[in-house]
């Protein structure tokens, strides 16, 4: 097996923990965890894909991965300022209880 | 992802942030590592565990903390990995000769690249960090001005923990 291929493995390994932790949780911070896995995932296969591809020298990939951190962190604070408003509301995190959207 | 205490989750997840900066570092991508080790350990973490604190989820999860549906998503993700597996070991681009020499990535010429290239999506992102962090702000201090003084310790918790992610 390749490097390129032992790394796209642990990848799709890691989206679908991700993918599992999303949808098979309950609670909302555990579902937002699942998301930022995926996203991890996406970030290794940049970085894989630029490191064994064949233009490494034009850190297009790096530097992809560098802004998609960026959006992961204010992805991340948005999420979970959200779940901290939803929690104040309904008195739970589960996605499963809040069932309503009216204010 | 399977553990019962979110607490426990959080530290799981936190050890797979560092072990994929690790991969990053041992893929010759020395920055991406290291913003990998600020920003998913030293900020993401803390503010999930901050999230786990502040909406109690921290003290004895009951039994069934697993969604109804939870059997399903779980086959659904083993056969995306499946799917995937399938893809990876089949494709050829993965089985080409790719032992190419480590890159020359020094802090300097991604510098260079960022402030000559991408200097617009730079600038687009800082723009967006801000405004994530001022609407994370506005969104965990709104109740605020409700009347409900049952937990006055809500909101400069909220705020501080959103500063360590901006």
């Amino acid at each position: 097996m390749t490097p390129l291929a032992g790394c796209l493995l642990v990848s799709a390994l890691l989206f679908s923990v991700g993918l599992a932790g999303a949808l098979t949780r309950r609670s909302a911070i555990l579902v937002l965890a699942g998301i930022e896995l995926m996203l991890n995932a996406a970030n290794l296969n940049f970085i894989s894909f630029w490191r064994f591809g064949p233009h490494p020298e034009a850190f297009t990939g790096l530097i992809f991965v560098i802004f998609s951190i960026a959006v992961a962190a204010a992805e991340a604070a948005v999420g979970l300022a959200i779940i901290l408003a939803v929690y104040r509301h309904a008195r739970t995190s589960d996605v499963s209880e809040i069932t309503e959207m009216k204010g | 992802m399977t553990m019962r205490r979110l607490v426990h989750c959080a530290l799981a997840l936190t050890v797979a942030f560092a072990g994929l900066a690790g991969l990053y570092l041992n893929l010759d991508a020395e920055f991406a590592g290291l913003a990998q080790l600020l920003v998913y350990v030293g900020a993401i973490a803390i503010l999930i565990v901050f999230a786990i604190l502040l909406t109690r989820g921290g003290e004895g999860e009951p039994e069934g903390s697993f969604s109804p549906g939870g059997i399903i998503g779980a086959l659904l993700a083993l056969a995306v990995f499946a799917v995937l597996a399938w893809a990876v070991e089949r494709s050829s681009v993965t089985h080409l000769a790719l032992a190419t020499a480590a890159p020359q990535t020094t802090m300097r010429s991604i510098g260079l690249r960022l402030m000559q290239h991408y200097i617009l999506p730079l600038e687009v992102i800082a723009l967006m960090l801000t405004a994530a962090m001022i609407g994370a702000v506005i969104l965990a201090v709104r109740e605020k001005s409700s009347p409900r003084p049952a937990q006055p310790a809500r909101t400069p918790e909220g705020r501080n923990s959103e500063l360590h992610a901006g």
